[in-house]
């Protein structure tokens, strides 16, 4: 036929207008402005044949057809973007319908509000309802008297945790130290918390010794890193072990505070079976003793001499925490660690050194600062105690070692 | 004048980590700023880091370069005085025959699984004020006095209060005496013609309160319906994030009871086989920028459902009740915190701490 160049703009002028107008008369959806933009298409092509328009010209008001079509669609009135998204109109309700009273509803919320925000953010997840009347576990205590949640296997859903994680992107660090003889657990250490510690997780592993050639390599999952740190030993283990306070506290000065949302302080000497996830992160997290959970507060291991700066005098105390592993948000345990640091070169200046060491003073400085989350002794045991029935799963335990020949 | 006040705090932070402070700046709230200086001397009150700001500023800014957010925030209680109180024991349970936490960590708030001693010890001294709303419109301004006189003697004792009465009639009001340190301001509202309107716009209307004056004024802001009276202490241990309280008549139904909106059209809807709690309309609160998101949110899908012509079963509840199963509460109230009186008392509510009173609801909402 006698299809010139300009017949082009007819079908593109249709797909135009009907995008624009369609969702307003009719329910057209966004797939029918496909249509004319196909007879204009076919057109095109013929056209080719006929005349000389190169077929990559064709594009061109395709692709104008289409914008148009699309915009045509869009709304900046709120109201009418809802009834172009929402296919049933008015199913009549039970109740009697009311006014619509739009006129100045939406003056506090802004305009740019993505709609689908209010809708459903967690993903369609299937799992057992919580009855008010049927607690998880009778055998713990669930929750501190300052309503800190315990974790006790059984008692969290680690799903619906990690949906609600996910949305942050929190960077979490974990600080380890392996210095003299230590080094020897660096690869259980690496290698079990690759698998179980917060797995899917980001993790930056900042393992700091004296021994940076004996580092193993290791293969770590994508989301987790290893920092290797140099750092000089002390001949006294006890001192290896205080003064972990005051590198951990330095770093998060200088460096930590940019790079981590959460920090933990773990022991090297543990390994990981069971998953460690993201029910521990929280402001400020502690550990229950494995040795003392069962203790009144009394006979439980705090410093009592009250010339140290880590004493805690009779009639006090909640749990004895594990100086294993603790942690929190970065500022929250660049205050712990620097009280902590404190009172340790206190009681050196002092000629006195507190009895469980940096643990003593760990245990006073929680006692005064409440921690916001409690992890059970699931989350450390010591290897050397038998399982009682309360713990039902060993997640993270300390390696058989003898101690005499290790420290030396 | 708000970005110089940025960069003064930028800076000062980072004059706090030479002399060795760092501030946890991680709650949008004035008082998220009180930081511990190093010592341990337990007796000397907290400084407080940035003082003289004001606290829709602190609102604003962010000034860590990498903000910590946790996901749960929560305070760390400090405490600045000896205090006696029972050892917890970690295989002494209080409460053997409820659901105390949520499979998300949640608490759940019973009569005995908090120290009030405890909790008071630590929240004084933070200097909150906490507000509530309510709303008596039309003939439910004669449940203003019993409400505001019960929460005088019940609720929060011992902080500061500012009451927020919406109402359509402010000259009906009754002035009832306050405790010093707590006020009451009458906001006036329109009034709709249906009863079910007036229900739905509160969530805007709180919204835009807390917009417009709230945000100056209160920490944490509870949502409490106004035919109802206090009849047990009411204290800090409520004091959350996001918190919600569940419903008395259905604590202990499967889910495919819970009066949910059923229909797939409304933007209320949850399947039967989904929901955790039914959550009471009665009832919410939390800190104050949870409760602006959380009544934008609800007011959203409110105006979705009326663009679309359908109004869910139970009017705001039902859009509560999404908005908690999608975006979980932080902490959970249990229903001695919202109770009907019309019911009896089972074993497990061992205290009622604030509940229904008794009306005839055709006379009231015509």
């Amino acid at each position: 036929m006698d299809i010139k160049k300009v017949h082009i703009v007819i079908p593109i002028v249709m797909a135009g207008i009907i995008g624009y107008f369609g969702t307003e008369i009719m329910d057209i959806k966004k797939v029918h402005i496909l249509i004319p933009i196909v007879m204009a298409g076919i057109i095109g092509y013929l056209g080719t044949k006929i005349m000389d328009i190169k077929e990559v010209h064709i594009l061109i008001p395709i692709v104008m057809a289409g914008i148009i079509g699309y915009l045509g669609q869009v709304d900046l009135d709120e109201t009418s973007l809802v009834i172009s998204r929402i296919p049933h109109i008015s199913r009549p309700s039970s109740q009697p319908v009311r006014q619509v009273d739009l006129d100045e509803t939406s003056l506090v919320i802004s305009r740019q509000t993505d709609l689908n925000e209010a809708f459903s953010v967690l993903p369609r997840m299937s799992y057992p309802q919580p009855f008010v009347d049927k607690p998880q576990r009778t055998d713990v205590l669930l929750m501190s008297p300052w309503l800190a949640p315990i974790m006790w296997e059984g008692t969290f859903n680690r799903d619906i945790l990690n949906a609600q994680y996910r949305q942050k992107k929190f960077v979490v660090g974990v600080a380890t130290f392996a210095v003299k003889k230590y080094v020897r657990f660096i690869e259980g250490f690496l290698g079990s918390a690759n698998k179980f510690f917060l797995s899917g997780h980001r993790v930056n592993f900042y393992l700091f010794t004296d021994h940076p050639e004996k580092v193993p390599s290791m293969k770590l999952a994508p989301e987790k890193s290893l920092f290797i740190i140099p750092v000089q030993n002390y001949s006294r283990w006890q001192d290896i072990s205080m003064n972990r306070m005051d590198i951990i506290s330095n770093r998060i000065r200088t460096h930590w505070h940019y790079e981590v949302d959460y920090l933990y302080s773990m022991d090297i000497d543990v390994q990981m079976f069971e998953h460690i996830g993201v029910e521990i992160i929280d402001t400020l997290v502690g550990t229950i003793s494995s040795w003392q959970y069962t203790k009144p507060r009394d006979s439980n291991s705090y410093e009592r001499r009250p010339e140290s700066r880590a004493a805690i005098p009779s009639g006090e105390g909640d749990f004895y925490y594990a100086a294993s592993f603790y942690g929190g948000s970065v500022s929250e345990v660049y205050k712990l660690t620097t009280a902590c640091f404190k009172g340790v070169t206190e009681d050196r200046a002092n000629g006195i050194e507190a009895k469980w060491h940096e643990e003593s003073h760990l245990n006073k400085y929680l006692l005064y600062h409440k921690p916001t989350r409690l992890l059970s002794p699931e989350y450390y045991w010591d290897e050397e105690l038998p399982r009682p029935q309360i713990i039902r799963v060993k997640r993270l335990s300390s390696v058989r070692k003898d101690l005499e020949e290790v420290r030396s | 004048m708000e970005i110089c006040l940025f960069f003064l705090l930028h800076f000062r932070r980072h004059d706090l980590l030479e002399s060795g402070e760092i501030c946890s700046h991680t709650l949008p709230n004035p008082h998220s700023h009180i930081c511990l200086d190093d010592s341990l001397e337990w007796a000397s009150p907290l400084p407080s880091i940035l003082p003289s700001l004001p606290r829709n500023l602190l609102h604003e800014t962010t000034i860590c370069r990498r903000e910590a957010r946790p996901a749960f925030p929560r305070w760390v209680f400090v405490l600045l005085c000896r205090l006696s109180y029972p050892q917890p024991r970690s295989l002494d349970q209080k409460r053997l025959d409820v659901l105390t936490l949520t499979p998300w960590l949640a608490p759940i708030v019973w009569e005995g699984t908090f120290n009030s001693e405890l909790l008071d010890s630590a929240y004084k001294p933070l200097n909150l004020t906490i507000g509530v709303t309510a709303f008596a419109i039309g003939k439910y301004t004669m449940f203003v006095g019993r409400f505001v006189e019960s929460a005088e003697k019940l609720f929060m004792k011992g902080y500061r209060v500012n009451y927020y009465i919406f109402t359509n009639d402010p000259q009906v009001i009754p002035r009832v005496q306050l405790q010093p340190g707590r006020s009451l301001s009458i906001v006036p509202i329109k009034k709709y013609s249906h009863w079910q309107e007036i229900s739905m716009r509160r969530m805007e209307a709180i919204n835009r309160h807390i917009a417009e004056v709230s945000h100056r004024e209160v920490n944490y802001l509870f949502c409490l319906d106004i035919d109802m009276v206090f009849h047990n202490p009411w204290g800090v241990e409520t004091l959350g994030e996001m918190v919600a309280a569940i419903h008395p008549g259905y604590y202990n139904v499967p889910r495919s009871q819970f009066p949910y909106e059923r229909r797939s059209s409304s933007a209320a809807f949850i399947p039967d086989s989904q929901g955790d709690f039914y959550y009471a309309g009665a009832v919410f609160g939390g800190l104050l920028k949870q409760v602006y998101e959380f009544t934008r949110a609800c007011h959203m899908t409110i105006l979705a459902d009326k663009a679309n012509g359908i109004m869910a079963a139970w009017q705001e509840e039902s859009h509560l009740n999404k908005r908690f199963f999608s975006h979980k509460p932080s902490k959970l109230l249990s229903p001695e915190y919202v109770w009907d009186d019309t019911k009896p008392k089972p074993p497990e509510v061992r205290l009622i701490r604030f509940s229904t009173v008794n009306k005839d609801y055709k006379e009231i909402r015509d």
